[in-house]
């Protein structure tokens, strides 16, 4: 695992000072601090006489409820143990707000449950952070002695044979510079040269699952969400097979695909083409759910935002494009080189986005903000960028592969880790979960050693790199269980716990616009087709006009109706009046 | 009042009935004045024909008197005699005064003693009062019970009011209420039952008594002892073994009816219903002799049986087999004997039983009963509907259901034979019902919507055959507008990007103060130009590519600046109206991409094979570099179509030739012009106003929208507050198994199969000490006592501040 690499480099070069695991009763909190270093010095010194302090503890604490202890001694340490405010910090969501007013109070019920619901789940989340014990490993050179002069054999000779293992060479100098992919849970390894050659392996037990030849051009191979499926970008169409080497699909839908990039969450298969499609394909139901034309020629740069699941696409003309499956223009469009755009990663919390561009540059973006972070100069230029799960970055110029620490925060002068290859590279990728970065170039596949790139602890519900066929089953059921669908890609994914602001009107829009019609539309008249030249375009126009007049007609009279009745209600209401008025006199009948 | 009157008895008697004064006062503080008052008035009148001045004192006295009071009743005086006395004006003397019953014998002075005694006797009379009131009216009364019984129910209620309050608000409600909570017991409460019992388990127990492990003692209250106790094991598995022996013998019995129920055979079932007569007769012997009232009983039922089987038209020959038997009976003896033996039993049946000395006692009790008894429904006669009050639209069915009313009415399967139909028939009648609902409620439904149609189109008409014109001439002019606007747009543009290049030729004479701060990046810009940096380190590249502008930023020479002079002029009399604001938002190119970049060392330089194909990809690049600034430049120009393709266009509404020349060549006037362009509010800045280098999409997302809430539900009363509670994921993958438990706990919980009885009175009193049914969830690890002890804390803590 990741932190094995770390464990025998400790002899060879000297860590970071390692903290000693924290037991719970060791109190962090600062107003803690005091009362913790009392508590010991009781207990050093007058052992059976407690604290008064402890002693109110001890009378509020929850285990201490009916009084009377049987032993004759009080409990150490009692209620639930602290929980440190860092890792409080971590499992934070969002902020709490104010309270509503007293006479609300069912909202206040309302707001106060949910508060205390996360709240709970918070302090659970933190406390259960204990069962996540395996740190990251990492490199750490002698006084003047630079981390990347480091070779990878030293590497290899200094840690155990497992770890020592993973760091080998395939040499296959025949089909040409090869693409790779690994899995999600970095157990596997699928290889896809220029020329044809693709294989899939077991790379951690060297166990070859299928090597063919599809005597095409391959542009790019992506596995799909098990190691049972990969999809292969090849010279005209794309093609699914499975692990044996089979061939599942040929879809036509998606001709001249250049680069691919699978979003697990959604089963989607996003791929950007030389004809500058950009399409999406869920490879749960086997349907193209988005084709969008971007109009920027042929996409031959392409990384996803593991975040929200936003493709990112560079261009010829120095920008970088974000897309989602639901809209036809470019959600962002940046202009981050002033050349063409040759890479672009983007890491695991959707934070940065580095790019490389023609004009030897390499840019860290914060795309939050859409703002530059930090700007560097590489005399070669850089290609191939990858980024691993815990932050480091993969740049290789021709044949040199560069690994980065930490591009974002400082600036960096120098690269952590370098390494050169038999040829150019072609392809790099962080294997998730180890430390280990796998670049296929023009003579091969090399895996190499890259202490602390990799998660330590994995979600076994999520991504097990151990798990056995009958957890995969069972894991790819819940995961189409938990597919998200495609329209809610956005930008913000916090965006569905929003409340819409939308008006009416934009709400009815959205409804036409789905349903293609208005349902609130009132039908348009047309008239019935009439023989023995009664259908004339007079006779028709005069009987459209008759319908309109006798619409307007209907109109006019409910208008006069209502009118009408306005009047008489008006008059009798006068005639009462007078007739109260002026009561009318036995010789009124005499009058003219 | 009454010491008003004790006075008058002592002092005049005698001059009483000459003079007497009405004297009405209600209330009791007004009592003295009033004593007061009377006395004048009496004087007053004592003193008949007496001097005008008293008298008008006394009118100013009782003017006074009536100022301070209230509502007093004027107290009058006889002026005239009349016998009919105005109601208003003029009040009879002594109308409304209570004549004492000693009043009545004042005149008798002849024989004092029987007077004194008889004095006494009416004062007696007068002291005990046992005379009644006279009754209230009923509405009154009924009143007054009604606000009676009002008070009493509110308050019975009002005092299930905090129950209700507690069980609306708990979080979690758990049916049936009094349950005993399951689930795992707490540590003290396992250990404390436990003893130690082999001599490992008492070493242990040793070991961890000197260590003083903290433990508690039991918290098991008496009552929970006694529920533990009730649940034995061993009771629960004979109640066990005694159902299921119970089940078991249904199920053979069942079985057996099943079986024997299948039996075809005519004679069998003959057979068999002999001998269950037999046996009931004997029963009923038996029952005669031991139970009479319950024979009695027996007998009804049989009566009961005879008249329904007198009633159907059972064993009157009229079957299918019965005619059958009738042709038959010619030519066969067993075929005559079945008739015969049938007959027989219509004979039987149809015989009318004579009790005289039962139908004598009706007829008596028919004569005692009054006469609202036949109003209602006293089933008398339960089985007969003719005798009942009503009469209903379905005689048949109304039978059936009488037969079914009475409880002794008749055999089992008379009521198994009926049931299903009445069931069935009330079926129907609910379909029919609901059919007919459901269709008035289509019909009212249509009728809405036709209402609400015409009330709808009615104005939609008047507008559209009022607009149609306009806005298709407006359509027309807008589009020729909007193509001039286009090309003033593009014209513009392209003079304000021009003039971006030459403006700091220009600038720096005319604005001298401003050129001295830096040529080359415009302070009049974005503030976020400002917080990238202004202290641009320029590098080489840099130069390269910005070369044309670093020699511009220089002090410009004369003939270039007259030259762009010369340019500017008449481009600034041409478009002087928009040409400000143009300035004022055009951008620099120079300013997009101004980041400055760190020069990173690699350890080896790539391989020379690269090298030579770096050679190439170089010069591409400085291709590349040089084509730059047109990027830039490109890159702006789309920003700046997005941005003019989201405002608003103006409309134009001027028709040439109205109310002045049209023709060729003719424009409409100026001021027409003005007139009739109506200008639209400019949309909200867009988001990416201040990134310079950045386009944001401004459609909105309708696919999410439609997954959004659009409305804040009821307790929220802004979607702040709504936004806040579910701002933390429920999930699995986001929460531990228990937080998810509990947070996603259902609001009602129910026991599978249990009964849930109301809440009672119990439960109340119980509810009114403690909280009883709300069940708080989310404090977690902590026992009922803790929570009540945390709450008590809050209290306490309340109180502090």
């Amino acid at each position: 695992m990741a932190a094995s690499g770390e464990t025998s480099l400790e002899n060879t070069h000297v860590g970071k000072k390692k903290r000693l695991p924290k037991r719970y009763w060791e109190v962090t909190d600062e107003e803690g601090k005091t009362d913790g270093k009392k508590q010991k010095e009781d207990h050093v010194q007058t052992p059976k006489l407690t604290d008064p302090k402890i002693k109110q503890k001890n009378t509020r604490g929850p285990r201490t409820g009916g009084g009377n202890v049987i032993s004759g001694k009080s409990d150490q340490f009692p209620g639930s143990a602290p929980i440190p405010n860092e890792k409080l910090k971590k499992f934070k969501r969002g902020e709490k707000g104010k309270l509503p007013p007293r006479p609300h109070h069912k909202l206040r019920d309302a707001v106060v449950r949910s508060e205390a619901a996360t709240e709970l789940a918070q302090k659970q989340n933190a406390r259960y952070d204990l069962l996540l014990p395996e740190d990251a490993g990492f490199l750490e050179g002698d006084e003047d002695e630079d981390t990347c002069t480091i070779s990878q054999d030293d590497i290899a000779d200094a840690v155990d044979i497992t770890s020592g293992a993973k760091y080998f060479n395939l040499v296959l100098s025949q089909f040409g510079p090869y693409r790779l992919d690994y899995s999600k849970n970095g157990r596997h390894l699928l290889l896809g040269g220029r020329r044809g050659h693709v294989t899939c392996l077991d790379w951690q037990s060297k166990q070859l699952m299928c090597e063919m030849n599809v005597m095409e051009t391959v542009n790019d191979v992506k596995w799909l969400h098990t190691e049972a499926m990969f999809a292969v970008a090849q010279k005209k169409w794309l093609y699914i097979y499975d692990n044996r080497g089979i061939e599942l699909h040929c879809i036509r839908k998606f001709n001249d695909v250049l680069r691919m990039q699978f979003l697990p969450y959604h089963f989607l298969l996003a791929t950007a083409s030389a004809t500058g499609f950009l399409q999406y394909l869920d490879v749960s139901v086997g349907q193209e759910v988005a084709a969008v034309c971007t109009k920027a020629g042929r996409l031959d740069v392409m990384a996803q935002n593991p975040h929200n699941a936003i493709i990112h696409l560079g261009h010829a003309n120095g920008t970088v494009t974000l897309w989602s499956p639901n809209q036809k223009e470019p959600l962002v469009k940046m202009l981050c080189h002033s050349g063409g755009v040759r890479s672009v990663a983007v890491d695991k919390t959707g934070t940065y986005m580095v790019t490389s561009g023609m004009d030897k540059k390499l840019k860290v973006y914060d795309i939050r903000s859409y703002k530059p972070l930090q700007s560097y100069f590489l005399p070669a230029g850089a290609s191939c960028l990858a980024l691993s799960q815990r932050g480091l970055l993969s740049a290789a110029t021709g044949d040199v592969v560069q690994v980065y620490r930490d591009v974002w925060s400082s600036p960096v002068t120098k690269p952590y880790m370098a390494h050169r290859t038999k040829g150019t590279v072609w392809g790099a990728h962080f294997c998730p979960f180890e430390d280990v970065l796998g670049v296929g170039h023009a003579e091969g596949f090399t895996s190499m050693i890259v202490p602390g790139a990799g998660e330590p602890n994995f979600d076994g519900l999520d991504a097990n790199p151990y798990r056995s066929s009958k957890q995969r089953q069972e894991w790819e059921v819940k995961a189409l269980l938990d597919k998200i669908q495609p329209e809610l890609i956005c930008l913000d994914p916090g965006q569905l716990s929003q409340v819409d602001h939308s008006t009416w009107e934009q709400r009815h829009q959205d409804k036409v616009q789905a349903l293609g019609f208005d349902p609130l539309a009132k039908e348009k008249f047309t008239p019935r087709l009439k023989t023995k030249g009664r259908s004339s375009s007079g006779k028709v126009e005069k009987r459209k006009k008759q319908v309109a007049h006798e619409d307007q007609r209907d109109v006019i009279r409910q208008t006069v109706e209502d009118r009408m009745k306005i009047e008489k209600e008006r008059k009798e209401k006068e005639n009462k009046e007078a007739a109260v008025a002026g009561q009318k006199s036995a010789l009124d009948r005499f009058r003219k | 009042m009454a010491k008003s009157k004790t006075t008058r008895k002592k002092g005049k008697v005698t001059k009483m009935t000459s003079a007497t004064v009405v004297v009405q006062g209600t209330e009791d503080d007004e009592e003295e004045l009033h004593q007061a008052l009377t006395e004048d008035v009496i004087s007053a009148s004592e003193d008949e024909g007496g001097s005008d001045d008293e008298r008008k004192h006394c009118r100013l006295l009782e003017a006074i008197s009536s100022l301070g009071g209230k509502t007093r009743k004027k107290l009058t005086e006889r002026s005239e005699a009349s016998i009919q006395v105005s109601e208003f004006t003029v009040n009879a003397e002594g109308e409304g005064d209570k004549i004492n019953l000693s009043d009545l014998i004042g005149t008798l002075d002849k024989a004092p003693t029987a007077l004194t005694a008889t004095k006494k006797q009416l004062k007696n009379l007068e002291h005990n009062h046992t005379a009644l009131d006279t009754p209230l009216t009923r509405k009154e009364t009924e009143q007054i019970q009604r606000v009676v019984a009002f008070e009493k129910t509110s308050k019975e209620v009002s005092r299930w009011q905090s129950v209700v309050v507690q069980n609306q608000k708990a979080e979690q409600l758990v049916f049936p209420l009094n349950q005993e909570p399951s689930g795992p017991k707490r540590m003290e409460h396992v250990v404390s039952g436990w003893k130690a019992q082999t001599p490992l388990e008492q070493e242990i127990f040793n070991l961890l008594h000197v260590n003083q492990q903290p433990l508690h003692n039991p918290v098991l209250t008496q009552n929970e002892e006694a529920t533990m106790k009730a649940m034995s094991l061993e009771e629960a598995k004979i109640r066990r073994a005694e159902l299921q022996k119970v089940r078991a013998l249904q199920s053979y019995y069942e079985a057996k009816a099943r079986r024997e129920k299948k039996i075809k055979s005519k004679t069998y079932h003959r057979v068999q219903k002999k001998v269950m007569r037999k046996e009931y007769l004997k029963r009923f012997d038996e029952m005669v002799k031991t139970d009479p009232a319950a024979a009695l009983e027996e007998l009804k039922k049989m009566e009961l049986s005879r008249m329904k089987e007198r009633m159907s038209l059972k064993h009157q020959n009229s079957g299918k087999w019965a005619r059958s038997k009738a042709i038959m009976a010619k030519y066969d003896d067993g075929a005559r004997k079945a008739m015969q033996q049938q007959l027989e039993v219509n004979k039987d049946l149809t015989m009318k039983l004579v009790i005289p000395t039962n139908e004598e006692d009706e007829d008596e009790v028919a004569e005692a009963l009054p006469d609202f008894v036949n109003d209602a429904e006293p089933i008398l006669d339960p089985i007969n509907p003719w005798m009942r009050g009503k009469l209903s639209t379905e005689p048949a069915a109304q039978e059936e259901s009488n037969c079914l009313v009475p409880p002794a009415a008749g055999p089992g399967d008379v009521k198994a034979g009926d049931g299903p139909d009445l069931l069935r028939e009330e079926e129907e009648q609910v379909e029919e019902t609901e059919e007919e609902a459901i269709l008035r409620g289509f019909e009212e439904r249509r009728k809405l919507r036709r209402a609400k149609d015409a009330v709808e189109v009615a104005p939609v008409v008047m507008e559209e055959s009022e607009e149609m014109p306009t806005g298709k001439k407006a359509e027309m002019v807008t589009i020729e507008s909007s193509d001039d606007d286009d090309e003033v747009v593009e014209i513009s543009e392209f003079t304000s990007l021009y003039r971006g290049l030459v403006k700091d030729h220009v600038e720096p004479p005319v604005e001298p103060p401003r050129a001295g701060a830096d040529p080359c990046v415009s302070q009049g810009e974005g503030p976020a130009l400002l917080e990238e940096g202004l202290v641009r380190v320029r590098t080489l590249e840099d130069m390269e590519l910005l070369g044309q502008d670093v020699s511009a930023c220089e002090p410009a020479p004369q003939t270039t600046q007259t030259l762009s002079t010369e340019q500017t002029e008449p481009q600034s009399a041409t478009k002087q109206a928009d040409g400000k604001r143009k300035r004022k938002k055009m951008i620099d190119p120079n300013e997009v991409l101004t980041k400055e970049a760190k020069v990173i060392k690699v350890p080896f330089a790539p391989t020379a094979v690269e090298d030579v194909e770096d050679t190439d990809e170089q010069r591409f690049i400085i291709k590349e570099a040089f084509a730059g600034d047109d990027v830039i430049s490109d890159f702006l120009k789309d920003k700046k179509k997005q941005e003019s393709a989201g405002m608003p266009k103006v409309v134009d509404l001027t028709l040439p030739g109205w109310g002045e020349w049209g023709g060729g060549g003719l424009q409409p006037s100026r001021s027409k012009r003005k007139r009739f362009r109506i200008k639209v509010a400019p949309p909200p800045p867009r988001k990416d106003q201040k990134l310079l280098n950045v386009i944001l999409s401004e459609k909105r997302n309708s696919s999410v929208a439609a997954h959004q809430v659009s409305q804040v539900m009821f307790p929220f009363t802004n979607p702040a507050q709504f936004e806040r509670t579910i701002r933390a994921p429920v999930g699995h993958t986001w929460n531990t198994g228990n937080a998810v438990q509990k947070i996603t706990a259902p609001k009602i919980v129910t026991q599978l199969g249990a009964i849930i009885e109301p809440i009672s009175r119990e439960e109340l009193v119980k509810g009114e000490n403690q909280a009883v049914t709300g069940k708080s969830n989310l404090r977690s690890d902590q026992g009922p006592q803790q929570k009540r002890r945390s709450q008590q804390k809050k209290k306490h803590k309340h109180k502090k501040n």
